[in-house]
């Protein structure tokens, strides 16, 4: 398998191509800029709560900033990009076509994301990646609020259009010798991410506009001043994002099942069950929105409802734990550095989902909501789960996109460092949430539990941030210098556990 | 997918179902209950504002950042906000709802011994949202 040839090329050729590996090429770059950009926020968040008092940010508004575009930069910059980069180069391939269903609408949405970005960059807003009103109509400041809003209306077409082409290439597109049951699962998680997209983007695509019109004083859908209704704002802000969380792990998890069974050396348990779980959870996932605001002052009963709606998507959770523990189980298992990141994000993903049950579970969520439990309970998806597949996924794909292999010894250094990290940060933080310590502060009061587990998670933060310089340092270094990778059989499990097409390029 | 039986997964899929119901079971059971308001709770209005807390206790007396209770009585909070959402949370007694401008939430509770506990905002409301604490004083009958 070959995604990309060594002949150099000038930037701008990859920049003005349409064809889907440079596109890939492209949202790799981008979306690995942003995972360092949004890395150093966090650092500094850290080392901001290392103590209480003041530390290095000097003002309770700019650590607001911070905390805003970071968690903004690593949802729709790394994450999401990162994913429609492995989505550019391999579901193509996958369904046996020549490139994405419409090669140009491709490059247009990637190029809708570096403005977006630079909006929410250059603006830095204050109001959280959940912009509540009326704090975000009546008292964030602007032209910051204003460049977000902007850069997330844009960062929402960009992904509709991304998630139309992923859907017409795998479901037109595909070879006629292919059947929808042969498409491999990765695939298949295009498929399913792409279609809840379509489902919940537009939603918050409007209630975007409902708060540009309530900021600019012409409106007052959620302002209660106005006679408008915040929690109007929730419910459609989380019809959208509830589910984009399963539009956001759905691809990890399609490239988790590219390399479990290529590394275990087995065909997958059950690519059957791998389907069912995947398009069950994109229907599921539309019945648990409510579940962040039992807090809101909901009725017992659609407090209720939601925790049922919410309990019922995890079995389909599940089962691609299942799916994955039983492809490794008697397989013969050679743990190279992507394996290693894949099985460290299902351990991860598992904790996390356990965590989730919990916040679920309503008497138990008033302990936990907006507490650092909740940080602890998404960064375990995001980070353990989500970057962990995608990271692994990335070693993986590097000796094909490169033609040259990665350091290995620093490959699982940088693994190691990383999950000892995420779970001296993010396993804290649950407990530091039981502890009580809110969410989003700036600053804490000098109780003694509360200073240690800072302490620890600044600690376990500092330990990823090197991780990441090692990453940093191995991509760079070995794109360039790399050893010359057997590309028929870069891992050495034996030729016949690998995808057997490939990517023609017309530059090459 | 083909050639090998597949009944580990159904086992499996039904222990997480069972649990799973069993998990909702009991959260139903234990809000249920929670949520019933002793009919002698006595009314203690709470206002949230850019940063601070107002308590208005039934007799009308009024409180700012402070509030006064006495052990063995039960309390029921009417939680509402001036200008943007915040969040009233007793983090010892599990007490948070979200003070919403506009809108009215109850919750209660019964403070059962004498101490004092910290009162927090847990919801995002700008500058010193960090800082928007306030102190419960739980006093002998
Ligand atoms: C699949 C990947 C998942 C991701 C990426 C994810 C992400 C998130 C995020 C970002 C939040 C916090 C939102 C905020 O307030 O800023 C959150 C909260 C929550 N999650 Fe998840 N989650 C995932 C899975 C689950 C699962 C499987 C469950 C339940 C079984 C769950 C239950 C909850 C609940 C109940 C909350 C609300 C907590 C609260 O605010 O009190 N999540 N999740
Ligand atoms: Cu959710
Ligand atoms: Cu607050």
């Amino acid at each position: 398998m070959v995604l990309e040839l060594q002949k150099p090329r000038p930037i701008w050729q990859i920049m003005f191509s349409t064809h889907h590996t440079d596109v890939g090429l492209l949202y790799l770059i981008m979306s690995l800029g942003f995972l360092f950009l949004g890395g150093a926020l966090a650092l500094a968040i850290r080392a901001e709560l290392f103590l209480p008092g003041a530390q290095i940010i000097g003002d309770a508004m700019t650590f607001n900033r911070i905390f805003t575009v970071h968690g903004t930069t690593l949802i729709f910059l790394f994450i999401i990009p990162f994913a429609s980069a492995v989505g550019n180069y391999f579901v193509p391939i996958m369904v046996r076509y020549k490139d994405m269903a419409y090669p140009k609408l491709n490059a247009i949405a990637f190029w809708m994301i570096p403005p977006a970005g630079a909006l929410i960059w250059l603006g830095f807003a204050d109001f959280t990646w959940y912009a509540t009103p009326p704090y975000s109509i009546i008292s964030a400041p602007g032209p910051a609020a204003d460049m977000w809003i902007f850069g997330l209306k844009i960062l929402g077409i960009s992904s509709v259009l991304g998630a139309i082409n992923f859907v017409v290439t795998i479901l037109k597109c595909k070879h006629p010798d292919m059947s929808i049951g042969q498409v491999p699962l990765l695939a298949w998680s295009f498929l399913s991410s792409s279609l809840i997209i379509l489902v919940a983007i537009p939603t918050f695509a409007a209630a975007l506009l409902m708060l540009l019109t309530d900021r600019l004083g012409v409106s007052g859908f959620f302002n209660p001043a106005m006679g408008g209704d915040p929690i109007a704002y929730a419910h459609l802000f989380w019809f959208t994002f509830h589910p984009e969380v399963y539009v956001l792990v759905i691809p990890a998890i399609g490239m988790m099942y590219e390399i479990i069974p290529r590394f275990s050396r087995r065909p997958i348990y059950s690519y059957g069950s791998g389907v069912f779980a995947f398009v069950l959870l994109a229907i599921v996932g539309f019945s648990s929105w409510a579940h962040h605001m039992y807090a809101t002052g909901m009725s017992f009963t659609e407090k209720t409802v939601f925790m049922v709606g919410t309990l019922a998507a995890v079995p389909a959770s599940a089962m691609h734990v299942f799916n994955f523990i039983a492809t490794m189980w008697n397989g013969r298992i050679r743990f190279s550095t992507p394996m290693m990141w894949a099985v460290g994000g299902i351990a991860l993903f598992f904790s996390a989902g356990a965590g989730g049950v919990v916040n679920s579970a309503m008497p138990l969520d008033f302990t936990t909501h907006d507490t650092y439990w909740v940080v602890g309970h998404f960064h375990l998806f995001v980070m353990g789960t989500i970057a962990f597949g995608s990271i692994g996924y990335l070693y993986y794909m590097f000796p094909y996109v490169t033609g040259r292999m990665y350091n290995e010894a620093m490959g699982k250094i940088h693994f190691i460092l990383s999950f000892v990290g995420t779970v001296l940060v993010f396993f804290t933080q649950h407990v530091l949430g039981l502890y009580g310590m809110p969410r989003r502060i700036f600053d804490y009061p000098p109780i003694p539990e509360w200073i240690a587990m800072n302490q620890i998670a600044s600690i376990g933060a500092m330990i990823i941030g090197v991780s990441m310089a090692i990453f940093l340092a191995n991509m760079i270094y070995s794109s360039g210098r790399g050893e010359p990778a057997n590309t028929d059989d870069p891992f050495g499990v034996g030729g016949k556990y690998y995808y057997p097409f490939e990517a023609k390029n017309p530059s090459h | 997918m083909a050639g090998h039986s597949n009944w580990p997964e159904w086992i499996y899929i039904g222990i997480v179902v069972a649990l799973m119901t069993w998990v909702g079971a009991e959260a139903w059971e234990v809000e249920r209950l929670i949520e019933h308001v002793p009919a002698d709770a006595e009314i203690i209005k709470v206002t949230g504002q850019q940063w601070f807390w107002t308590f208005e206790h039934e007799d009308g007396t009024k409180e700012i950042g402070e509030l006064h209770v006495e052990a063995g009585k039960a309390y029921k909070f009417e939680v509402t906000a001036t200008d943007v959402i915040h969040s009233f949370n007793i983090h010892d007694y599990v007490v948070l709802i979200d003070a919403i401008p506009g809108r009215v939430n109850t919750v209660w509770f019964a403070p059962d011994e004498p101490g004092v506990h910290d009162i927090q905002c847990r919801e995002y409301c700008g500058l010193i949202h960090y800082n928007m604490r306030g102190t419960l004083y739980v006093e002998e009958p």
